[in-house]
């Protein structure tokens, strides 16, 4: 029953909090890395004609900046809290599928690093180091992703990349689905659950039902690009426009796969320490699965400048506008949640009223350009990039960082400390608005997105200057951030169960949890189990020492080693090389068939 | 007389905007289309204005109404209440009516319709360079577009290759430029001047470099023009540089690309019938003068990253350019 320890135990692991601090920590080095790339962008921006890399390089800077924040840093980051929060919160021992969950981390690693290895191999392919690192966008638009216009390796790392993610992903999805229905703890009825692992359930729906949108239309492009194919090729009767709407009917609920957890949490860090319970739970609960089913019927507001017609764009525009609705009704319940309450205001809130804040002026932009006349003037400018940032710097990122100094205690067992947070925050807060909100002029003035160069004439030279000096601001927060990390490991307070006076389950158990969670699986009989209201007193907590001994499952090796085999399944492709493709599928086949007979006890 | 022309033209191109310090700005519209779209813009801008100043209002006033304070009670446990649900779920639904409603009406009104008598010019995205041909005119030129003023003009965007996006912000919103398919839009220019613009959809290295220009013109300079394109190239004189820039294209690779009348076919790269009368070389990057023009020639891909037009020196040497740079200044 006890854990295994050292290196062993974190390679084999089948503990959702291990693997969710697994996630943590590569998804927060994958974010460190896009955050990398995203400097040199502005550094490139900050003068007119700048020169500190040509345009070859940019194009790989922006496309595998986007790839990565979208892929590898602001998903896996959510994954860490699926993981590790969303079993404490429902009370149970570990998600369905331990092993499985394993296997999703490591595909989701080896993806990743896939990635990211087309900056080294470029003398590989005969190419200089710079030269094979994915450049056509985070979007991959056919046809100049096909074979005649992209000729070199990069788009071939850039699909089967994101083949691969997209497997992790949805093992993933699949897993927590299954976690959240039939995990739950005797008397956690759906309508208790809390609002973080509600919005974790719709977000896995939707990544069950987009991401294989985005594999049909990714196995399009392969087979176009390795067996001469023509599905997006004009000059065979085809249209590259399908790529386009394949790949938003994924892009779009993926915005929401991308800002729902952020909601959760939010939703969790507010009453917490605003002292009151979430205002209008049903209301939050239902306008998420709203959002959630409304996301699948907006993607052509990515398109309005392909001329789909005025009826399509007329129709679009409608949907795209509707969809602020559920989203308004979350923000006036969350001012709600704070108004008459005792509002303490550690980080966390901080960064969850920095969250609601920033996403209103994200949220807005949206509603400019859901309107097809503006949107010509504002898409593929500047404009557009200032309303993603908003939405997923201002709004993601920051609720991210909120459930980060909410969690951390518990996830760690140390407190996280307050001043370096608060000056992490504002920092943070004061830098993105510099680097984001000129990006609004910036377009509005005619300076199109993806371009390495622009002309002194724009007359946008001084407020480029003015965002990368926000870019650099940013920086600098999150390297107070991860002092704080480090800080805590060593000189960080030892966290009780409960530092911040929690309504959840996650605050019954000590910090961090022992490996069975739960001492005794708790009974839920309300909403707000840990918190005295007017109808129930707070519940007992679970005994320190379990009564009776508790049976989890041990490590696997094989979760590891089957997901070995998509790597290399993919180099076989990235090389043309048969045989290679053979021992890709023989480890895969291999791993699943020892997994699949792996004995329990371990 | 020439002079006081010259003087009307630099204030009116002053007045219009042109050469003001936002050649490209979206906000400073010069044509019907860029009027509507401007005027929806602005609309729904002081209603988004107006619901972030409430929202953040609320927001910044239950922060310091309710932060926390030593011996305050701990707070009532609201769990919600329906009516005010139900107005702040109408409340965004009302304001959004009001912009649906001019959104969709001028969805319909800029759909691209032109009358009949309106001049027509396709446009054909290339990496990195635009195409402009007028169907009714016989004219075919590249990435300077001369309009009219005062005429509805409707333009039909395709490509060559990749996906485009043709944007001349001043005159409108952008259409992509996609293979296989055409989009139009049409508007109607109300100043005279040059209005700048660029593709604004991500088409591969050299994307930040292919710009434009559409140079709207008063009547009877258009005509001029239309004259002058509808013409031969201008002949070069005997002896001179110019004719000995003649030869060295009929001989060289340059022949492969670029159509000159009456010397070359090519359909590669951009028409260089009448290159020397525009006011930019490279797809609006460079001015067109001797020193732009020689360097081009010598080396594109260096001045734009991924041209299809190779290096020409070698095989040419400095005085070939020099000769090809007097004959390409030729022709007006």
């Amino acid at each position: 029953m006890s854990e295994i320890r050292g290196l062993r135990g974190w390679l084999t692991t089948t503990d959702h909090k291990r693997i969710g601090l697994l996630y943590f920590w590569t998804a927060f080095a994958f974010f460190l890395v896009g955050g990398l790339e995203a400097l040199v962008i502005r550094l490139q921006l900050a003068r007119p004609e700048g020169h500190v890399v040509g345009a070859e390089t940019y194009n790989q800077l922006f496309t595998m900046h986007g790839t990565t924040m979208i892929f590898l840093a602001l998903m896996p980051l959510g994954s860490s809290f699926f993981n590790y929060i969303v079993p404490l919160q429902i009370g149970a021992r570990d998600v369905a599928f331990p092993r499985l969950n394993a296997f999703s981390y490591w595909v989701f690693l080896f993806g990743g690093l896939l990635l990211n290895a087309s900056w080294f191999v470029g003398p590989l392919f005969h190419a200089g180091m710079l030269n094979v690192a994915p450049d056509a966008g985070w979007f991959g638009y056919a046809n100049l992703t096909e074979r005649q216009f992209s000729p070199g390796p990069n788009i071939d790392f850039w699909l089967l990349g994101l083949q691969v993610l997209g497997i992790s992903s949805l093992a993933a999805g699949f897993n927590f689905i299954v976690t959240i229905l039939n995990l739950r703890a005797p008397g956690l009825k759906m309508m208790r659950v809390p609002t973080f692992s509600w919005m974790t359930l719709v977000t896995n729906f939707l990544i069950i039902t987009a991401f294989p949108v985005i594999t049909v239309g990714l196995l399009f492009l392969m087979f176009d690009r390795f067996f001469g194919t023509h599905f997006y090729v004009r000059e065979a009767g085809a249209t590259p426009i399908l790529w386009q709407h394949l790949f938003w009917l994924f892009g779009h609920p993926e915005v929401y796969i991308l800002i729902l957890p952020a909601m959760g949490i939010v939703s969790e860090v507010l009453p917490t320490f605003a002292r009151k319970p979430l205002f209008g739970y049903t209301v939050v609960v239902y306008s998420g699965i709203l959002i959630g089913f409304m996301g699948w019927g907006v993607w052509s507001h990515h398109m309005f400048s392909v001329g789909l017609g005025p009826i399509a764009d007329s129709v679009f525009s409608a949907t795209s506008m509707l969809i602020a609705v559920p989203t308004g009704v979350k923000i006036f319940n969350w001012i709600a949640t704070l108004w008459g309450g005792d509002i303490r205001g550690t980080t966390a809130l901080h960064f969850a009223v920095g969250f609601v804040a920033m996403f209103i002026i994200g949220g807005l932009s949206g509603v400019t350009h859901a309107s097809p006349p503006a949107d010509l003037q504002q898409t593929d400018s500047y404009y557009v990039v200032a309303h993603i940032h908003y939405v997923f710097f201002g709004g993601t990122i920051f609720g991210l960082f909120a459930g980060i100094y909410y969690w951390w205690p518990k996830m760690t067992g140390r407190l996280l400390d307050e001043t370096l947070g608060k000056m992490h925050f504002w920092l943070q807060f004061v830098g993105m608005n510099l680097a984001f909100f000129p990006m609004h002029f910036i377009g509005l003035l005619g300076m199109p997105r993806r371009v390495y160069t622009y002309s002194p004439d724009l007359g946008v030279s001084d407020l480029n200057l003015v965002s990368t000096i926000g870019a650099f601001l940013i920086a600098l927060s999150i390297l107070i951030f991860v002092v704080n990390l480090w800080r805590s490991r060593t000189r960080g307070r030892p966290a009780p169960n409960d530092p911040w006076g929690g309504a959840t389950l996650e605050w019954s158990i000590p910090s961090p949890p022992p490996p069975y969670n739960f001492s005794v699986i708790p009974t839920v009989e309300n909403r707000l189990p840990r918190w005295r209201t007017e109808r129930h007193g707070p519940m007992k907590d679970p005994p320190a020492v379990p009564p009776a001994p508790i049976h989890m499952p041990g490590g696997s090796w094989w979760p590891m080693v089957a997901a070995l085999g998509l790597p290399l399944a993919a180099l076989a492709l990235l090389t043309h090389t048969l045989w290679v493709a053979f021992v890709g599928a023989a480890v895969l086949l291999f791993g699943i068939y020892r997994w699949a007979f792996e004995p329990f006890e371990v | 007389m020439p002079r006081l022309r010259f003087w009307l033209l630099t204030a009116a191109l002053t007045i219009s905007g042109c050469g003001g310090p936002y050649p490209q700005s979206t906000l400073h519209p010069r044509s019907d289309f860029g009027r509507a779209v401007d005027h929806l813009f602005t609309d729904i801008f002081w209603w988004a204005a107006g619901v972030f100043v409430v929202v953040e209002a609320l927001l910044v006033i239950a922060l310091i109404r309710f932060r926390h304070r030593e011996g305050r009670p701990e707070p009532r446990a609201t769990h919600g209440h329906t009516v005010l649900e139900i107005a702040w779920t109408l409340a965004p639904a009302v304001i959004l009516v009001f912009v649906a409603v001019p959104t969709v009406r001028t969805i319909f009104a800029t759909a691209g319709e032109a009358p009949a008598d309106a001049l027509r010019v396709e446009v054909t995205g290339h990496q990195w360079w635009w195409e402009y041909t007028y169907p009714d005119l016989g004219i075919t030129t590249a990435n300077e577009m001369h309009a009219p003023l005062g005429r509805v003009i409707q333009v039909s965007i395709t490509s060559a290759d990749v996906i485009h996006s043709f944007w001349a912000p001043a005159l409108g919103g952008k259409r992509d430029a996609i293979p296989g398919h055409v989009n139009r839009i049409a508007f109607r220019a109300d100043s005279v001047g040059a209005y700048s613009g660029q593709c604004a959809e991500f088409c591969g290295a050299s994307h930040a470099n292919m710009r434009l220009r559409v140079l709207v013109d008063a009547d009877t300079s258009f005509q001029a023009w239309v004259k002058t394109e509808q013409g031969g190239p201008a002949a070069a004189p005997a002896g001179s540089a110019a004719e000995r820039g003649k030869a060295v294209f009929s001989r060289s690779a340059c022949i492969g690309c670029h159509t000159i009348q009456g010397v070359s076919p090519g359909v590669i790269g951009p028409s260089l019938t009448h290159v020397g009368s525009r006011t930019t070389i490279a797809a609006g990057l460079f001015p067109n003068d001797s020193a732009h023009l020689a360097a081009w020639i010598a080396d594109a891909p260096s001045l734009k990253p991924g041209a299809l037009m190779t290096r020409m020196k070698p095989p040419l040497t400095d005085a070939d350019i020099a000769a090809l740079v007097a004959y390409l200044q030729s022709l007006q």
